[in-house]
């Protein structure tokens, strides 16, 4: 397990390397909040090669490519052309990369793969496993940092001096690594279930830059240590087996492969790392609860939550372009060049001869034009699943059909679906809003039924997740599907009557966040609880009835076209 | 800059690269849609098709690459006729990209400084003759999707804003790249993709080591990685040219036009396009392979790449499209 001091040390050895290998190695996300100690990271990145520019999530692609400098332009009457950031080679530095959008990863990495003289820093806020910088530029940064847990009185001086530095970086290129170690990383990214190339691509290259800073010629068991920390920790979907037996039936590269000059003959007794070592180099850096939490996630789907492309879209869509109004330069709006000048055209006459400044344009304050755009916010619907014991006896298989039904119209629609589901004392959120109706179908047909009815902490879950939804510019839907026996209270105790008034407290939260519920009652019979809390939740209320999923899907989309 | 990795050296998704090189041997095929998990090497494979497809000819400084002074849209005002050659332009589409970066837009320079209503073209224009290649295609905002439809369909970009009227070739090859976890293709646009291909991240360990052991050459030593690929990527672009030649003269019989209707009447696929493509990709398929006669086994080799994804699917139908096209396929040409 990882102390704080050890994490600070990985972090150290993290600038360390950039600062040998900025572009190389692609850059560094680092997960941490805003504090004395990221305070200190980002001071080390002084060290880096490049100039050290910062940008925010929200930029414009004029301040990123370059462009027309609005202002500058209208007072000389010229052009003046801003330069853009990508245009000369630096070191970005990303401020809350978990607020970036698909669209500036696209770009940035574009940016990171084309014009081979950029590094890039993600400096990531995130809060749990929802919140996470795009997932396209984490993968193709090399250096993965958490520094949450550091103790500030842990943070020491560890800068290289610049001459070693610099040392390294002339010394890099003579370091090669040899086939051992590309079987070694290659093969150790597959048994931490780490899908994606770039990872053993960019391990390799940390093992080099580090033997560089670290003197030896070639690469040994320290170098490739600090790959697995820095490359692999925090990528890792799954933890080997650790079964001695598994090992042995894992053949050694057969033979007949031709290795170049890396005969096998040198490999056994000249250099190896065994796996174990390698582990023990990635538990170490993994903060305490990671482990559990990795341990948790073997058992569900493999898809790290919050893949989907719905939750990193900030719902802000550039929309429609409607006509421009009057407005100001305040630096949030776009000009509209167009309608300014013809704001401004019938006037130059005046102006000119009012004005001694000669023939070139008057544009005045009130010429200005803004563009304004039409904004359609995306449509969520969050289900939120009954899988108790009493439903799964009931109807939970024609529950899941009718969903099947919704779903396909869900993605005739382009709407965004998320699943919660609720069982035995707690409710679980299956998959976070997403567009990808395979994985939602994949999901739901692996829901399995049992437990008591904590309907309340359903409730809670699917509002949660509603409110956060609407924070991101979407407009949530939630459709209950329940039996109605709430049998579970929101503490998890067996207690009907709690459970009772916990489920009707949840669902007047529900009313009083104006969110649009839905009730549909899957139980045998017609469930008067369920009525009530349809009416509590100002819902409309619909019986499953008997094996029709057809009638109910028409039922529901009926209710959600008004 | 660098230059990119070669072509060859790409181990394995043997699919892709197939339906990339027909792409290059039959441009109005109509583009490739590769959809895949993360660095499974989409782009990679991208940029090395640009590096290795033949130059082309173009009048220099034509913002559209046009082939002759003749074609040079007016708006351009070229002051040369020389001819020059030129690599494959291949341009890249960023997700979020502007409305006025994809289609092009009023020239504020000069509007400004001589009060001129001037173009100034976009990425759409860039591509003409060329390809263009969209990461993520999936995340892509829907107007621009429209806009792409509608360009790709009628290969001319046509612009009536700001006070503008223009029009200009824009006849290019969409790649399209994406993960389908992260979201769904509409299906309007996924019928403009002539082939659809999905790649895996290849799960045999020596494969994995051959693709690290050969990028690490290629970072580590780069010229001599490359002088090394050199040859076999020669090999591929002869073989592009030399098909190129042989698809002119290329017989197709009867039956094979009927092999491929029946087939797509068996699949029920929407509209002729299915068709259409089918025999394309067959006959260039035939010429990359330098055979004279497209055959029932050309077809048969290339149907799920251009069958794929046009069936009506079922948008919950998760053993994948793919399977279905080879069962049918079994069943029609047995």
């Amino acid at each position: 397990m990882s102390t704080s001091e050890d994490t600070w040390l990985r972090a150290a050895t993290a600038l360390n390397l950039l600062a040998v290998d900025p572009v190389g190695l692609g850059g560094l996300w680092l997960r941490a909040r805003s504090g004395p100690v990221r305070d200190r990271l980002i001071e080390g990145l002084q060290a880096l090669p490049l100039p050290l520019r910062k940008i925010h999530p929200t930029i414009a692609d004029e301040q990123l490519f370059g462009g027309v400098d609005v202002s500058a332009t209208l007072a000389a009457g010229t052009v003046v052309e801003a330069k853009g950031i990508i245009g000369q080679p630096s070191a970005l530095i990303l401020t809350m990369a978990e607020r970036a959008d698909a669209g500036l990863a696209g770009k940035l990495a574009l940016a990171l793969e084309n014009h081979t003289c950029h590094s890039l820093i993600l400096l990531d806020e995130g809060d749990g496993d929802e919140e996470q910088a795009p997932p396209a530029l984490r993968d193709r940064l090399a250096l993965h940092i958490d520094a949450t847990d550091i103790a500030w009185q842990d943070t020491t001086d560890v800068a290289l001096p610049k001459a070693d530095i610099d040392a390294a970086r002339a010394r890099l290129d003579t370091i090669h690594a040899d086939d051992t170690v590309l079987k070694h990383l290659t093969q150790f990214a597959q048994d931490l279930g780490i899908n994606s190339l770039r990872a053993p691509i960019l391990a390799v290259r940390v093992a080099r830059v580090h033997c560089a800073l670290f003197g030896g010629d070639e690469i040994d068991e320290d170098d490739l240590r600090a790959a697995v920390q820095l490359v692999y920790a925090l990528r890792a979907t799954r933890m080997p087996e650790p079964e001695p037996e598994q090992q042995d039936d894992m053949p050694p590269p057969p033979p007949d492969k031709t290795e170049g000059e890396q005969g096998e003959s040198e490999t056994p007794e000249d250099f190896q790392i065994p796996e174990e070592v390698l582990l023990e180099a990635v538990k170490a850096s993994l903060p305490a609860d990671l482990l559990a939490h990795l341990a948790k996630q073997e058992s569900k789907a493999k898809t790290p939550a919050g893949a989907g492309s719905g939750d990193k879209k900030k719902g802000n869509r550039r929309g429609r372009p409607l006509p421009s109004r009057p407005g100001q330069i305040d630096g949030t709006s776009k000009v509209d060049l167009v309608a300014t000048l013809r704001a401004a055209a019938p006037w130059q006459p005046i102006r000119r001869e009012c004005s001694p400044r000669g023939t070139h344009l008057h544009i005045r304050a009130e010429d200005i034009r803004i563009k304004r755009f039409e904004e359609k916010s995306d449509r969520l619907l969050i289900f939120a699943v009954d899988a108790s014991g009493s439903a799964a006896f009931s109807r939970l298989n024609e529950a899941k059909g009718a969903i099947e039904l919704l779903l396909a119209e869900a993605y005739a629609r382009r709407d965004h679906v998320a699943l919660v589901a609720f069982r035995g004392d707690s409710a679980e959120i299956l998959l976070p809003p997403t567009r990808s109706l395979v994985q939602t179908k994949r999901r739901l047909a692996a829901l399995p039924g049992g437990g008591g009815t904590p309907l309340a902490a359903g409730l809670k879950s699917a509002l949660d997740m509603a409110l956060q939804a609407r924070k991101r510019g979407m407009t949530p839907t939630v459709a209950i599907l329940t039996d109605g026996r709430a049998n579970i209270a929101l503490d998890g105790t067996a207690n009907r009557s709690a459970a009772g008034e916990d489920a009707d407290k949840m669902a007047k939260s529900l009313r009083s966040h104006a969110v649009d519920c839905l009730v549909i009652d899957m139980s045998n019979r017609p469930q008067q609880a369920l009525k009530q809390l349809s009416e509590t939740l100002l819902a409309p209320y619909v019986p499953l009835p008997r094996a029709d999923a057809q009638r109910l899907s028409s039922a529901v989309s009926a209710v959600l076209s008004d | 800059m660098k230059q990119p990795f070669p072509f060859s050296a790409i181990v394995g998704q043997e699919d892709m690269k197939l339906a990339m090189i027909l792409t290059a041997v039959d441009p109005s095929i109509g583009g490739v849609l590769v959809f895949g998990d993360r660095g499974t090497g989409k782009s990679t494979a991208v940029r090395a098709l640009a590096a290795l497809l033949p130059p082309i000819k173009a009048v220099e400084g034509c913002p559209t690459n046009s082939e002759k002074v003749a074609d040079c849209p007016e708006w351009a005002e070229i002051g040369s006729k020389k001819i020059i050659t030129k690599p494959t332009p291949v341009i890249d589409l960023p997700l979020g990209a502007t409305e006025d970066r994809v289609v092009g837009a009023l020239d504020i320079e000069k509007a400004l400084t001589r009060g001129e209503k001037a173009f100034e073209p976009g990425l759409l224009a860039r591509a003409n003759r060329g390809y263009l290649y969209i990461d993520e295609v999936n995340l892509l905002e829907d107007h621009i999707v429209d806009l792409l439809l509608d360009v790709a369909q009628s290969g001319e970009n046509v612009i009536e804003r700001e006070g503008l009227s223009i029009r200009h070739a824009a006849r290019f090859v969409l790649v399209g790249s994406g993960n389908p976890e992260e979201g769904e293709l509409r299906p309007q646009l996924l019928d403009r993709f002539g082939l659809s291909v999905d790649v895996t991240t290849p799960t045999d360990i020596d494969d994995r080591i051959e693709v690290i052991r050969r990028r690490d050459a290629y970072d580590g030593d780069h010229t001599a990685f490359m002088l090394r690929w050199q040859a076999e990527d020669a090999i591929i672009r002869d073989d592009i040219l030399k098909a190129r030649k042989l698809l002119k003269k290329m017989k197709t019989p009867d039956s094979t036009l009927r092999d491929c209707a029946e087939l797509c009447v068996a699949l029920g696929s929407d509209g002729l396009r299915g068709e259409l493509t089918l025999l394309k990709t067959a006959r260039a398929l035939a010429a990359y392979q330098g055979d004279k006669t497209v055959t029932r086994a050309h077809v048969k080799a290339i149907a799920p790449a251009s069958l794929r994804h046009r069936l009506r699917r079922d948008p919950l139908d998760e053993a994948g499209s793919g399977t279905r096209v080879t069962r049918i396929v079994e069943e029609v040409l047995a």
